[in-house]
């Protein structure tokens, strides 16, 4: 590449800062525009029955009521915090239902929709938010990693773990998900040199919701992140995020090529977040109203409701049923939420190690005369 | 029975909201996560939903008052037994009252907290201990000392056998006088503190090794202030403990010596107080009206024309039309006149309603008028604008900017409509000014000031050969601001001569 056409690389156009219509993106894999019109792409297909297709907006409208629900709670302080995942729903559907059952996903800790796929508790995610355990559910049976908070770390453990299987001879592969701000991380960074190195089967998803908590996705990158990948020796595709039937498209493709040896891949989900980075998170100092109304305008459901009403896929009886099962599901979360009993402050020597040590057994001793130095209902 | 829900912190580690405005009153019926309150917190202001189903029985605290988290706001009748549990709050945050003893909750519910989320009962309250525990000094911190728990860690080669090399982590025993510090950080901020304060009272060793250090000792911000006032930190003899250079060093330093040279950029102002200045954090709707007006002043050339017009016509005429039974109820102000004259004016010049798209050099003429009002509102600026508004009769355009002012008043102006303006009307005759020169709203191409209406001495009547007489009459200023890359002065001239001209004799509109 000459440093001519470097430097006439364009940095994505500022979000809102256009007139309401998707803006030109040539290299933007979509199967499903915003209006709900099915497009067909040169590279990337996908093949669905009806039911296939009602299932993938089941999963979007349940998602985005737990979401909701979550969200409600920590503003009711049952809740520490929560990082919502609105808008976000078909890039996390549409990687998810693209795993196969012996791959493996390692999220953030946003990727509420993937764990919904693996077939996780929402409850076992809410404990995490709540404050009571690290997330209760088992990462090897559902194939999806613990939450990591620290940002791009995942990416690490994602590639080690694709070398891993790599040496066992499996036929799977790993799904790192990361987001536009982690791409300045070292740990992303290292982490694609590696998978590039060793060939590893792993396939780097960024959700690019274009905000790294404040800071716009220009202000990170001079190019658009999925050509970063060429830097690395791997592909880079960017796909319509909000597109739930082209990020599964383009991130099975990505998987079924990992499996096969080819090495990784570097998928970027172009989407929006909605909401803010985390209820401790005001975006209306950072951005503007114009801004989400317009992005409101691609929204992940509602395409697909209008693609599978118009064509006759599904009816209103369908999309009511639908809703009154995310109701349910709000209320079955929220009852199990809020009655989650407090675990014991001790809980946090027992987990450190497999084996306890000699200083922490000595610390435990303490804090628990510590604790047993107030009077009871003192507080 | 009666709930109460409890302030929550929504961010974290928040220990106060203000309560901006109730979105439910004494009596409503409320589900769960309908939206209770406005609370702004120090991070955000955001909306709280119920976590109850029921009827609002009272709510606690008046709007604009700032309450401390954990304490109760509202107190809602779910309509259950109390001796039957409730199947949502149980545990939660919602203290459960007896009914006819509101405020007087029980201690109890959730209040021990995992990592200081979650409500405090009370500000800065701390758990009684125990009565004087047998040994006599109470049980050092966790992780304060890793080997006191099992064997005592042997003293350090050269260490006095009195006197520990390490000044003790805890000088004394926590007492009610250490400031406890929120947010689960409770016993590390303690000995944080403790900590500092057995450092002050030890000698240091920066201290000790006295002229041999390579440069002078000064936390960061003290070094950037020193910086910014053209400070020489290695000319300063530094007052904190073990000789490092403190704030009040540095400034001491600058009002000896008054004049310093200007080393920093001249624009920079001394970050050194005044009595009585005040600085507030540029945010909100703030950084958002100061973003759009650079960005409006720094791209679109402005001009700005004034025409000082006789209104009387209109005013009379708006008191004839007020009688009307299309009108009865309705406000008919003299911006509606104002509104409508504009409206007028822009079918006569189409391209004053436009906007420059530099992207692809191109200005777009709209094809209808997104009529906006500047209207000031206890959060600040907002430009709601009417959609289409020329399509409106005049008793719709009246409801329309009834509804669109009332609205951005009561700060819930909705996103969808302070976008797409394409022409904007800002009132400032209702502050009893008689003009501006205002600022573009981004994207568009022209705003027109509407400036009080006063009875004036005006020449009245007067043919071409003259001969009016002067008489008292309604008179008023209007001011257009242009963008003068789409619109030359003829243009911009013509079309405030005609908004005038609708004013002056609102029977020109008849010709229009």
């Amino acid at each position: 590449m000459s440093l001519s056409s470097v430097t006439t690389e364009v940095v994505d156009p500022v979000p809102g800062a256009q007139a309401p219509h998707l803006p030109q993106q040539p290299d933007l894999v979509q199967l499903l525009t915003p209006e709900g019109e099915r497009v067909e792409h040169p590279e990337y297909s996908v093949d669905l029955d009806d039911q296939q297709l009602r299932d993938l907006y089941r999963d979007l409208v349940l998602v985005r009521r737990w979401d909701v629900e979550a969200t409600a709670l920590q503003r009711q302080g049952e809740l520490g915090i929560w990082a919502s995942l609105l808008g976000q729903e078909a890039a996390q559907i549409g990687a998810g239902r693209a795993l196969a059952p012996g791959d493996t996903a390692f999220p953030t800790y946003r990727e509420h929709g993937v764990a919904w796929t693996r077939g996780v508790d929402p409850l076992h995610v809410m404990s995490l938010f709540r404050g009571v355990d690290n997330g209760g559910w088992d990462p090897v049976a559902t194939g999806f990693n613990l939450y990591t908070v620290v940002i791009g770390a995942q990416c690490l453990h994602a590639t080690g773990y694709a070398m891993g299987l790599q040496r066992d001879g499996a036929e799977a592969a790993v799904l790192a998900f990361f987001g536009d701000g982690a791409t300045s991380q070292g740990e992303v960074n290292e982490a694609m040199i590696w998978a590039a190195s060793f060939s590893a089967p792993v396939v780097f998803f960024c959700q690019n919701n274009q905000y790294a908590i404040s800071v716009p996705l220009e202000r990170q990158s001079r190019v658009p992140l999925y050509r970063r990948a060429a830097g690395f020796g791997f592909p880079g595709v960017r796909v319509d995020g909000n597109d739930v039937l082209a990020v599964l498209a383009v991130t099975k493709a990505a998987l079924a090529a990992a499996r096969e040896g080819q090495g990784p891949t570097f998928v970027e989900a172009f989407t929006y977040r909605m909401g803010a980075h985390t209820t401790s998170d005001d975006p209306t100092r950072y951005r503007l109203a114009s801004e989400l109304e317009e992005w409101k305008l691609r929204d992940p459901i509602a395409r697909v409701k209008a693609y599978l009403a118009r064509s006759g896929r599904a009816g209103s009886d369908f999309f009511a049923a639908v809703e009154a099962e995310a109701d349910e599901l709000a209320a079955r979360i929220r009852r199990g939420t809020v009655e989650m009993p407090d675990p014991p402050g001790t809980a946090m020597f027992d987990q450190a190690y497999a084996e306890q040590t000699p200083p922490l057994a000595a610390q435990q001793a303490q804090f628990e005369a510590y604790q047993a130095s107030f009077e009871e209902g003192g507080e | 029975m009666l709930r109460q829900f409890k302030l929550p912190d929504v961010g974290e580690g928040l220990t106060e909201g203000e309560i901006l405005q109730w979105l439910v009153a004494v009596g409503d019926t409320v589900t769960v996560n309908q939206p209770l309150c406005e609370v702004e917190t120090a991070k955000a202001a955001v909306e709280l939903p119920s976590p109850y189903a029921g009827t609002v029985t009272a709510l606690l605290h008046e709007a604009g008052d700032t309450v401390d988290v954990g304490t109760p706001i509202i107190t809602i009748d779910t309509g259950e037994d109390a001796t039957t549990p409730a199947p949502d709050g149980a545990g939660g945050t919602g203290g459960e009252v007896a009914a006819g003893l509101i405020g007087g909750e029980a201690p109890g519910g959730r209040t021990a907290v995992l990592v200081g989320y979650g409500p405090r009962t009370t500000e800065a309250r701390r758990r009684p201990r125990r009565a004087a525990p047998a040994s006599p000094a109470p049980a050092p911190l966790p992780g304060a000392d890793y080997g006191s728990g099992g064997t005592p860690r042997p003293p350090l080669p050269g260490a006095d056998a009195g006197g520990d090399p390490h000044p003790p982590l805890l000088a004394t025993a926590p007492d009610a006088t250490v400031k406890p510090v929120r947010h689960g950080g409770l016993e590390v901020g303690r000995q944080a503190e403790a900590h500092a304060a057995a450092e002050e009272a030890a000698p240091s060793r920066a201290a000790e090794r006295g002229h041999r250090r390579p440069r002078p000792l000064a936390k960061p911000l003290v070094r950037k202030l020193a910086r910014d006032l053209g400070v020489d930190l290695a000319a300063l003899a530094g007052s904190g403990a073990g000789g490092v250079i403190t704030r009040a060093d540095v400034e001491t330093a600058v009002s000896a010596e008054p004049a310093p040279a200007p080393v920093a950029p001249a624009a920079v102002p001394a970050p050194v107080a005044t009595a009585g200045e005040r600085r507030i954090p540029v945010r909100g709707v703030r950084k958002h009206t100061a973003a759009a007006m650079v960005a409006s002043a720094f791209t679109a050339p402005h001009v700005t024309e004034f025409l000082t017009v006789d209104v009387t016509r209109t005013m009379k005429l708006r008191d004839r039309l007020a009688t009307r039974p299309e009108f009865a109820g309705r406000k008919v102000s003299p911006l509606l006149f104002v509104a409508k004259a504009l409206l007028l004016a822009v079918r006569r010049h189409p391209m004053v309603n436009s906007s420059w798209d530099e992207a692809a050099q191109e200005i777009v003429v709209h094809g209808q008028v997104n009529l906006g009002i500047a209207a000031a509102t206890p959060r600040g600026l907002v430009v709601p604008n009417v959609k289409d508004a020329g399509r409106l009769s005049l008793a719709g355009l009246a409801d329309a900017l009834a509804e669109l002012t009332e609205t951005a008043r009561a700060g819930r102006t909705a996103p969808a409509d302070m976008t797409g303006g394409t022409i904007t009307i800002t009132n400032v005759g209702v502050f009893g000014v008689d003009t501006g020169t205002p600022i573009l709203n981004p994207g568009e191409s022209a705003i027109l000031a509407f400036g009080a209406v006063r009875e004036m001495p005006w020449v009245h009547r007067g043919g071409k050969g003259g001969g009016g007489k002067v008489r008292p009459r309604q008179v008023t200023t209007l001011a257009l601001s242009f963008d003068h890359r789409i619109i030359d002065g003829e243009l911009g001239s013509r079309f405030l001569a005609d908004v005038g001209a609708v004013l002056s004799d609102p029977g020109t509109a008849l010709a229009f």
